[in-house]
């Protein structure tokens, strides 16, 4: 008769010093396979008596469970220290760089943009635009600029070469022209509008490219402006003044940036006034909203009864005010970009530094910026 | 231009500061540029006067003077010739900035005699260009006495007038405004007509077309010559340089009322008349800045029997100008039109105070007030006898008047201003009001009706005075507030952020014959008046500019450019001509990297060429190859084409010839987007999307290898493909492309992986079997195609 207690001890000493699961397995199948040892014993079992079966079954099957655990445990061990292994040697440095990526961005101007329409969006605007090249008549005639008038060499014009009829295009120097095609195209449904009883207000913001012949440390010949047109039967200087203290207030996001208006003159608005902002000058750059300077930031008036009356509306009708900002001008102001040439230098420097992330797309909800 | 508050005070009763005016000046609507204090520099400087000077022990040239000063007896060395007893001079103490000479005065020996501060000469004091030797002042001028009342220096407020108001050229017309605001009381016209004792002798002529007015008088006997001290310090406070005295004359008066007048030595006109008349072919004229100028037809000139002696409201001439032995002088006082004057400025390159006050428009009822004011100054300060005042030729006609409702001010501006009130501002700034109708000053011609009243009501009331009201609410539009186009431009500019692109806005125009590399020359694109030659042609793409900007950061030392620009392009001059782009561009340069990426770049910005497309809910493209334009790669590029004639975008590898003309090192790869290409969204208005279906069955994945033609787009071959059976084909990639060993001569081997989604049941060996063979006819019948054994 096998001694059981010492077979189990031998067992359980290979068992426990296997290397590895091959090892193991041969160990296994050697104890537990259909002709392993412990399986033979196994087998006694069915010839003896029942009295021996009652002693020797406890402990030959005792035998087969202690070695199976045996070997289910050394298993799992094995089997933990090989993945362990294996995952130390996977280890990598993660002090490398991941692959280099590229941080898009978008311009300043375009950003500010964005924040202008979500503010002006939020008080009912809309957006119209029209072309950069413009004809005089929209560009000049139509917005009250006499022919020959000096205010007209002020906006150092850039010109195209004159077309058979005599006619010279030019790069517009405002978006203004677009509050002329803005109220032509109004005054066109206007009949079918009034037949309807709807009424017809304007409430557009148009956004875009200007021109002027013009080059020095604060002028580009290119840059953005925004022109704003509101055109009601009741609307007056009171709520020019409203609209634009609301715009200042929330695109330079402090509650109370003082503002004052002052006269000014342009040939399309009558009256017609600048609108400063206080500021502070002393530390080299310009502070908003604090100080004991004025800062100009928007040009502005009611429209000239002329110019609604070349677009064919009646000016004791129809009334309203319209207002021009410099885009890239307030960008500056907001973000401290210093030189505004700077913007159309196209520098990737100064592109990633001043520009914006993509998802950071201005909305009233969550504040501009 | 500029003023000083003693002059406004000529005219203004006030007791304001230059704070106080200034800033009433610009709640009228003046816009002040700067006050110009010249007496803040000399503040320490003070009137001095020299007791005893003897010869320096050390030095020849040198003096040292005991001066009586604020500060009490001092020694003080001094250099100047004229440093003498008795004078009397200006003394600037120890630790004084001097600011003609740049230096700070310490007390320092000079030549062994230390020297307790400095006598100063007018240079250094910078009260006068040059000097010669120290200041001498009137002894009657007491020691302390501050060198700003010395030299009766006074701050000059320098400010810009709006093109509308040509009367605030003139103090008086300032006065006036500030008045209205409430600053002080205009004083009385002081200019009263000197009657003629004799005839005016010059006969005036005009020729309405060039000068509608001309007003002249005759003043004999006059003594010319240096202008008074008062006169010079007024004209030097504003910036004017003194003549003499008849020149002054007529410079006070320019600045006093916005009247510019001529004088002429009499005795030099020829033929006994002068006149004002355009000029003639081959004319010429010496004006009085020494430069000869040719006076054709388009240019009014002033002509006596000798021919054009000047250029009318511009600039005299040399021939007849008054010197200071001049005994008759003639006084022009006349009305020139303000568009030729200024035609004539820009022609002939000349700006004059007299020639800006004209174009911007001078009271045409002003010539006669303007010589009988000259006539008074001229016989105050020279003497003489004036002829009587001759006027030729009609005043352009005053301002008409028109009906005005006061109600207008409230609707207009929202401000509520008794009527009252609003008659007492437009009086007071010269309308005359009568009922309901007011008549506009002669000198305000920029008034036409009654909006224009309104200003003047609400500037004079004080636009910090304007109500601020809500605008009404109205209803949003539905869409929101972006047109189609401009929320475009918006989706893609974010998109193109956020794969990694950074955003340029470069200018609308480039150099001509870079615009000619990319298709655009056309002559009606290029300006006359281009700021700089390389930006003189609306650009015909953005492409060159961005390829510009890449190669300016690699020469910064920058190459890894990926750049790109929403904005327009030009095809012509027409408002349809203009296009909305979205123009790439990568100069791929990456960094090294330690796990080397690799793969054609040109793919990866096709990707996001692709990606951009799907954010702007494009509709699928076709790629078409080999029909680009010059500018890119012949066999690295391609164009994206909606149908046989709509292209949408092209995309590739930009020409090295076109790389090299524009001094850029390649290779560079772009994309160009036309988003006005891009078809409206079919469905409008509602947003709900198809109805997805989710099959529970697992999709299955097939490959196919083929062999094709070399020449075959790999396109080509996945269109078929898919078409094969569009309910169980779910997509198609091509995931090897091989050429060489076993694959025959002039073919390649295309790999495609098909996934099929079995739409309501498994799919049997049978069914896939005959889709199999479906999806190898397909791409037998399209391109030949032969499934690779």
């Amino acid at each position: 008769m096998t001694d059981i207690s010492q077979l189990q001890t031998d067992l359980e000493g290979r068992i426990a010093a296997a290397a590895d699961l091959g090892a193991l397995e041969a160990i296994r199948v050697e104890a537990l396979g259909k002709t392993g040892t412990v399986s033979e014993l196994l087998k006694t079992l069915g010839r003896m008596t029942p009295d021996e079966r009652k002693v020797e079954g406890p402990r030959i099957n005792g035998l087969r469970d202690a070695v199976a655990a045996a070997v289910a445990a050394r298993k799992g061990a094995l089997e933990t220290a090989e993945l362990d292994a294996k995952l130390a040697s996977e280890r990598v440095d993660l002090s490398l760089p991941p692959p280099p990526q590229r941080r898009g961005r978008v311009h300043p101007t375009m950003q500010v943009l964005d924040e202008m329409i979500a503010v002006f969006a939020d008080m009912g605007f809309a957006l119209a635009e029209g072309p950069d090249i413009e004809d005089d008549f929209h560009n000049f005639t139509a917005l009250n600029f006499p022919p020959k008038h000096p205010a007209r060499e002020m906006h150092d014009t850039f010109w195209l070469p004159e077309d058979e009829k005599g006619e010279r295009k030019v790069l517009r120097t405002h978006t203004s022209p677009v509050q002329i095609r803005t109220m032509q195209r109004l005054n066109e449904k206007l009949p079918a509008w009034i037949a309807n009883g709807q009424e017809p207000p304007i409430r557009v913001i148009v956004p875009g490219r200007t021109y002027r012949s013009d080059s020095d440390a604060t002028h580009t010949p290119m840059f953005h402006q925004m022109e704003g047109l509101v055109i009601d039967r009741a609307i007056h200087m009171g709520h020019l003044k409203w609209t634009l203290d609301q715009f200042i207030a929330r695109f330079f996001e402090t509650p109370a940036v003082e503002s004052r208006f002052r006269p000014h003159h342009f040939p399309f608005t009558e009256p017609s006034a600048e609108m400063d902002v206080r500021c502070d000058r002393s530390g080299g750059d310009v502070k908003i909203g604090q100080g004991d300077d004025w800062m100009e930031v928007v040009g502005c008036g009611m429209v000239h009864p002329n110019v609604l009356r070349n677009c064919g509306l009646d000016p004791d009708v129809w009334q309203g005010f319209a207002f021009g900002f410099g885009i890239d001008r307030l960008g500056m102001l907001k973000y401290g970009m210093p030189d505004l040439r700077d913007m159309f230098a196209s520098d990737v420097r100064w592109l990633e530094h001043y520009g914006f992330s993509a998802f950071q797309a201005p909305n009233t909800s969550t504040g501009l910026s | 231009m500029k003023f000083t508050l003693s002059w406004l005070k000529d005219h203004l009763d006030t007791t304001a500061t230059v704070e106080q005016v200034v800033e009433a000046m610009t709640m009228a609507g003046l816009e002040v540029e700067h006050v110009e204090n010249p007496g803040e520099k000399l503040a320490k400087f003070t009137v001095a006067k020299i007791v005893e000077a003897v010869q320096h022990p050390n030095a020849d040239k040198l003096r040292v003077c005991q001066v009586e000063t604020k500060d009490g007896r001092l020694e003080i060395v001094c250099g100047a010739p004229n440093a003498r007893p008795g004078l009397t001079t200006i003394y600037a103490p120890i630790g004084a900035y001097v600011p003609g000479s740049g230096i700070t005065l310490e007390a320092r020996p000079v030549r062994g005699v230390v020297s307790n501060g400095m006598l100063c000469s007018a240079r250094e004091l910078e009260v006068a260009e040059e000097s010669d030797g120290i200041v001498e002042l009137p002894d009657s001028l007491a020691v302390g006495t501050s060198a700003v009342e010395a030299f009766g220096l006074e701050a000059a407020i320098d400010f810009e007038v709006t093109p509308n108001r040509p009367d605030w050229l003139g103090v008086r017309g300032i006065a006036r405004d500030l008045a209205a605001a409430g600053l002080g009381t205009l004083k009385p016209d002081p200019v009263a007509p000197t009657p003629g004792t004799f005839p005016n002798p010059v006969e005036i002529k005009v020729d309405g077309q060039a000068c509608p007015v001309f007003a002249g008088r005759l003043i004999r006997g006059v003594k010319n010559g240096p202008s008074p001290a008062w006169l010079q310090q007024r004209l030097t406070s504003v910036g004017l340089r003194p003549i003499n005295a008849l020149v002054d004359v007529t410079n006070l008066i320019s600045y006093d009322n916005c009247r510019p007048l001529h004088v002429y030595d009499a005795n030099k006109l020829t033929g006994g008349f002068i006149e004002a008349r355009l000029g003639r072919e081959g004319e010429r004229v010496e004006a009085l800045d020494g430069q000869t100028y040719d006076v054709g037809p388009d240019i009014c000139v002033i002509a006596d029997g000798s021919g054009a002696i000047g250029i009318g409201g511009v600039m005299g001439g040399e021939s007849t100008k008054v010197l200071d032995d001049t005994t008759d002088v003639f006084v022009e006082a006349a009305w020139f039109d303000p568009i030729r004057t200024a035609q004539t400025g820009r022609t002939l390159g000349i700006t004059s105070d007299a020639q800006y006050r004209f174009a911007r428009g001078v009271d045409p009822e002003s010539p006669v007030h303007g010589i009988e004011q000259a006539t008074q100054l001229i016989l105050q300060l020279c003497g003489g006898e004036p002829s009587e005042v001759r006027v030729a030729g009609q005043a352009p006609a005053p301002p008409a008047p028109f009906a005005f409702d006061r109600g207008y001010v409230r609707k207009l501006s929202g401000l509520d201003v008794p009527a009252a009130r609003i008659d007492e501002i437009l009086t007071k700034l010269g309308f005359k009001v009568d009922g309901d109708t007011v008549t506009p000053p002669s000198w305000r011609r920029d008034v036409e009706g009654k909006a224009d009243l309104v200003e003047e009501v609400a500037r004079i009331q004080g636009f910090d005075a304007l109500p601020v009201e809500p605008l009404p609410e109205i209803a949003r539009p539905p869409g929101g507030a972006l047109t189609l186009r401009q929320r475009r431009m918006r989706d893609a500019r974010r998109t193109m952020a956020a794969r990694g692109y950074a955003e340029a806005v470069t200018w609308s125009f480039m150099r001509r014959d870079w615009a000619g590399l990319f298709g655009g020359d056309q002559p009606e694109l290029v300006l006359t008046n281009p700021i700089a030659s390389d930006l003189s042609t609306m650009r015909p793409s953005a492409l060159g500019n961005l390829i510009e900007a890449a190669a300016r950061n690699a020469r910064k030392g920058f190459a890894d450019a990926a750049l790109f620009e929403v904005g327009p392009n030009f095809r012509g001059d027409q408002p349809a001509d203009q296009w909305t782009a979205v123009t790439a561009l990568l100069a791929p340069h990456p960094p090294k990297h330690w796990a080397k990426a690799a793969g054609d770049p040109l793919f990866a910005l096709k990707g996001d060429l692709m990606a951009l497309l799907e954010e702007l809910g494009a509709p699928a493209l076709q790629v078409v190859q080999g029909q680009n334009a010059g500018w890119w790669h012949p066999g690295r590029s391609a164009r994206l084409q909606l149908g046989p004639k709509v292209v949408v975008a092209e995309f590739g590898e930009l020409h090295p010839r076109v790389l090299k003309a524009l001094d850029a090192d390649g290779p560079m790869l772009a994309f160009e987007l036309n988003l006005d290409a891009l078809p409206e969204p079919k469905r409008k208005g509602v947003k709900t999307k198809p109805a997805l279906e989710l099959s529970a069955l697992m999709p299955l994945r097939r490959d196919f290898a083929f062999l094709v033609d070399a020449a075959t787009p790999a396109g080509d071959l996945v269109r078929p493909i898919q078409g094969a059976d569009k309910a169980l084909i779910d997509d198609v990639r091509v995931f090897d492309v091989y050429a060489g060993q076993g694959v025959p001569e002039g073919m390649k081997s295309v790999a495609v992986e098909v996934v099929v989604q079995p739409r309501d049941k498994t799919l049997t060996d049978a069914e896939i079997e005959a889709l199999s063979g479906r999806i190898v006819s397909a791409a037998e019948k399209a391109v030949g195609a032969k499934l690779r054994g």
